[in-house]
């Protein structure tokens, strides 16, 4: 019988059975003509064929079991009544595929995190033999262009080197000049990774003919797709990168975003215009601003011989450049996530994500088996009296089976959905807004597969639990007894580990609970912080007029007139300029002298101090408070003597008090004396967790500078600004990229790892809780299923429903208790760790307390509430009859 | 009359019957074993279907609808080359046993 038609079968039983039956009935028929045909008569020769055949239906039946076909039938079911038990007890259902989705769930999440850093091979050919080199003196991959040059000329293991580095660069097209991530990279770079262009062509090594020569930029493909409109006709385009004019040659592969795993440039331009892009020089050997080198190792060529070769060249080098390139020496790294510098961290983090993923996985199966134990134990009435009946064991535990593994890709598929929901979500986000970061996480095949196999593994690891109660089940004893007569010895042991598990559970739980309440208290809090600036109804315009071309004395005029123009816009209020402003890209310092010291040596410095360089309205625009004194004016310029504006702490640190720092003196590196003439409140400068440190704010004025934020405060939300903002800096320079963004939104960066930190630990406390309440209810369930006759005495000798439920959820209640208690403790103490992380964050805090007694009683009550109602409707009388 | 439900032996007959007779019901399998062994050998009817079916599960016959001498429908079986294969190996391992036997009973 061909295969296809067996399984056709499993829908037809009727029709299989149905050709049994005709093929026995014509053996007796053809029986019946030769009975006559000998000269019986007719109810003779039938009566003698039937006698002959034996019975009929008995036959049938065993041709039936003889088909393979209908014992995959009898699978089939199997799952069906398995679905139709499941179904009867839907609130254990739902809690166990709950319970493994967000376990399988966990680990489907985790799983494709790791598979995409760790796992999965660089979106190029032969990823496998792609390394960068890692300079060991500098412990980085850094090198400067003339030692590039060398290493890739030089070399002979490597098939060809190529170098790239990273930058911010003011892209106009024509229409929307705006700031773009772009990677410089060397002539050779697609040809050297084997990229194929989707449209038009890639640069070559050949385009190279010194600074400036190859003016040509190959986008990548999201870039084209987002800011082109996947308009094919863009190849040839003359658009401007930093007012310089560059043709658009070609389009990147799709599934190729750049060498590093979690950065996606959005452009690429060839590494000799990199002097448009910033002040390096392309011959010197000290300055090292090429990001990263890497190349495919030749085939056959181990690392240890690539090395070698790259030490001698090193060698070599420190030889002819004492001063610039001693000690060079080298090892192999793998570019994606920058060698060991970012891959160290992601695998430990990543490692142990998946080991605590794995675990909750296990605590789960755990819990489930639990549950599975307490529903034979349930059924060992049914299962006897199958028994008795006649059914095979290896029947029963098919049962069981079925129903654990149905539950298990049920759980899985639910499980699966939603991380495959939550892993697109965490492709698409970008983290922090000003910065390509991505998460390129999407599940492919193998995420599929091993979630497939979790969900198979679990059904099979939980459903095994119970089927030692099943082979040990004595139906003559149990259909005699009653559902108890299981033996206590050995079941007592493991009740006592099954116990201290659940304590343990609890506790993690309880502790994950309290360090979330801390952790969302604490992000709360910080939020509200005093952070020496106001939040509120203020923008910052981001601007780089090196991108639109300015350079030395075209500045400060050009910054004026961005002031002047903003500043017309209705609903502004104050406008002010920064190079940088706190809690922004970088903290510039500087380290300050007392007055009376002459000998400006760095060890001799009273402080290192942070240095602000803000025009005159920035305390009005920032909404920093000024102690005493006063801000900068106009007249705070070249041609006057230098003046400061120092915080609080300053104040205190360098002249003892804010009376008397006013109008006193300090020094700066290189002598100049500098007077204090104003102190503003302290703030946060450099993280939201950091202790006051002095800073000083220096005119503009006299200390120009080409980065520059808007410090824009509205009148009113200033979302609306926008617009009005990019359009009259736009009418002063059409190719000026602005970069806006609230206040709020500009720290999106400093409260990341609070925000990821708070997310994880409640995520985790809801997996914690979760396997809690299944862990509960499975012992409250078994221990009530257990003691139902004994309950059902009491109730019978007249005790009360507390007494009830003491007897039968004490015990329960006893271990949530220990649990909850000895998490809490642990949770406060942990919180400690915390506050480094999440500022704020105190466990004396008596919502905490209350938080964590509310969400563990809630917990507590959920789990037990089914196993109480249960005992608490014992029907004495029938339950005894039923004995 | 001895009565054969040993297994093996029965697929023995089952094959070699086949082979002797082409296609056959199994109503003609019977009579064809009870005729060929000079009636010493009688099938037991209700578990010689059994055997056809597991047979046919493992490929060792195959089987379609057809008339009767007598017009009436049927179900046929016929030896596959697994089948032959199979048989040949049955009739080895039953020589082997007679052998055995034999040997033993000689034994004095």
């Amino acid at each position: 019988m061909p295969l296809l038609r067996r399984i056709a079968n499993l829908f037809s039983r009727s029709r299989v059975d149905r050709e049994i039956k005709a093929e026995i009935e014509a053996h007796i028929d053809l029986r019946i003509e030769d009975n006559i045909a000998a000269g019986m008569s007719p109810e003779e020769a039938r009566r003698a064929a039937l006698l002959r055949f034996g019975n009929p239906t008995a036959a049938r039946e065993l041709v039936a079991s003889a088909d393979l076909a209908l014992s995959l039938e009898s699978i089939w079911f199997d799952l069906r009544y398995a679905a139709r038990q499941l179904r009867r007890s839907l609130g254990f259902t739902i809690t166990a595929v709950v319970t493994l989705a967000l376990a399988i769930g966990a680990n489907t999440v985790v799983f494709s995190i790791l598979n995409a850093f760790l796992l999965r091979p660089l979106n190029v050919p032969q990823a496998q033999s792609l390394y960068g080199i890692w300079r060991t003196s500098t412990n980085d991959m850094a090198q400067s262009y003339p030692d590039y040059l060398d290493l890739r000329d030089r070399n002979r293991r490597f098939e060809s080197l190529v170098a790239y580095n990273i930058a911010l660069a003011g892209l106009d097209t024509g229409q929307d000049p705006s700031r773009s991530w772009i990677e410089e990279t060397s002539g050779n770079y697609f040809d050297a990774l084997g990229l194929q262009p989707y449209l038009g062509r890639v640069f070559h090594g050949s385009d190279e003919r010194g600074p400036d020569s190859a003016p040509y930029i190959v986008l990548t493909h999201a870039f084209w797709h987002s800011h082109f409109q996947d308009d094919r006709g863009v190849i040839g385009r003359v658009v401007r990168l930093n007012k310089h004019p560059f043709t658009i040659i070609g389009v990147a592969p799709p599934e190729f975003h750049g060498t590093l795993s979690f950065f996606n440039p959005d452009l690429f331009v060839p590494i000799v215009n990199h002097p448009i892009f910033a002040d390096d020089d392309f011959n010197s050997r000290s300055n090292r601003w090429v990001f990263m080198t890497m190349g495919h190792l030749k085939a056959g060529v181990s690392q240890a011989q690539a090395v070698a070769d790259l030490n001698s060249i090193g060698a070599s080098l420190a030889r002819t450049y004492p001063k610039d390139d001693s000690d060079m020496t080298f090892t192999l790294a793998r570019p994606s996530l920058y060698g060991d510098y970012v891959g160290r961290p992601v695998r430990m983090f990543m490692t142990g994500l998946m080991l605590l993923a794995g675990m909750i996985l296990l605590a789960a199966c755990a819990n489930l088996g639990g549950l599975f134990a307490a529903r034979a134990a349930d059924r060992s009435r049914e299962i006897a009296l199958r028994l008795a009946l006649g059914s095979s064991r290896r029947r029963i535990l098919r049962g069981l089976f079925a129903e654990a593994v149905l539950i298990g890709l049920a759980g899985g598929a639910v499980g699966l959905l939603g991380s495959v929901v939550l892993l697109h979500g965490l492709s698409t986000w970008q983290p922090v807004s000003r910065w390509p970061l991505h998460m390129s996480v999407d599940p492919d095949a193998s995420v599929y597969a091993v979630s497939l196999l979790l969900a198979l593994a679990s059904g099979l690891l939980f459903g095994a639990v119970p089927v030692t109660q099943v082979l040990r089940t004595n139906p003559y004893e149990i259909v005699k007894a009653g559902a108890t007569g299981t033996k206590p010895g050995r079941f007592g042991l493991r009740l006592i580990v099954r116990d201290v598990l659940l304590v343990v559970q609890i506790a993690i739980c309880s502790v994950l609970v309290t360090s979330s309440i801390v952790a969302m208290r604490g992000l709360a809090r910080s939020l509200h912080n005093n952070f020496g600036f106001d939040l509120q109804n203020t923008l910052l315009v981001e601007t780089d007029l090196d991108m639109a071309g300015y350079k030395g004395d075209g500045v400060p005029p050009e910054q004026k007139r961005m002031i002047d123009a903003v500043k017309t816009i209705p609903r502004v209020k104050f406008v002010a300029m920064a190079d940088q402003v706190p809690l922004g890209d970088t903290q510039p310092d500087s380290n300050v002298f007392t007055d009376t010291t002459s000998d400006l040596r760095p060890a001799n410095a009273a402080a290192d101090a942070l240095m602000f360089k803000v025009s005159p309205e920035y305390f009005h625009a920032a909404g920093t408070a000024l102690l005493s004194g006063r801000a900068f004016t106009d007249q705070d310029n070249k041609d006057n003597s230098y003046v400061a504006v120092v915080n609080r702490e300053f104040a205190r640190r360098i002249f003892g008090s804010i009376p008397r720092a006013m109008g006193s003196y300090f020094k700066i590196p290189g002598g100049k004396r500098v007077q204090v003439v104003g102190v503003a409140e302290d703030g946060k400068y450099a993280s939201l967790t950091e202790d006051p440190k002095p800073a000083m704010f220096l005119p503009l004025q006299q200390w120009p500078s080409n980065s520059g934020y808007l410090v824009v405060r509205s009148v009113g939300d200033p979302n609306q600004l926008g617009f009005a903002i990019r359009s009259r800096l736009r009418q002063l320079d059409s190719a000026m990229p602005a970069y806006i963004q609230t206040r709020y939104k500009s720290l999106d960066a400093f409260l990341l790892g609070p925000r990821m930190a708070t997310l994880s630990l409640g995520v985790l406390g809801a997996m914690g809780a979760m396997l809690s309440i299944t862990g509960i209810f499975g012992m409250a369930a078994y221990s009530v299923s257990k003691r139902l006759r004994e309950l059902g005495i009491r109730v019978a000798l007249g005790a009360q429903r507390k007494e009830l439920l003491q007897a039968a959820l004490g015990r329960a209640v006893k271990l949530l208790t220990i649990g909850s208690v000895t998490g809490l403790i642990l949770g406060i103490l942990a919180s400690r760790v915390l506050a480094f992380v999440v500022s704020q964050a105190t466990p004396r805090d008596p919502l905490v307390l209350a938080g964590v007694v509310l969400v563990m009683s809630i917990l507590g009550l959920l789990a037990t509430w089914i196993p109480a109602q249960r005992a608490l409707s014992v029907d004495p009388v029938k339950l005894l009859r039923e004995e | 009359m001895a009565r054969n439900d040993f297994q093996g032996s029965l697929d023995l007959l089952v094959l070699k019957t086949l082979a002797q007779r082409g296609k056959l019901h199994g109503y003609g399998i019977v009579l064809h074993i009870q005729r060929a062994s000079e009636e010493l050998l009688q099938v037991e009817e209700g578990s010689l279907y059994p055997a056809l079916h597991r047979m046919e599960q493992s490929k060792w016959i195959s089987s379609e609808w057809a008339l009767t001498e007598t017009n009436r429908k049927a179900k046929y079986y016929k030896l596959t080359a697994a089948g032959r294969k199979q048989l040949q190996e049955a009739e080895e391992s039953f020589e082997q046993l007679v052998r055995g036997v034999r040997a033993m009973l000689k034994y004095a």
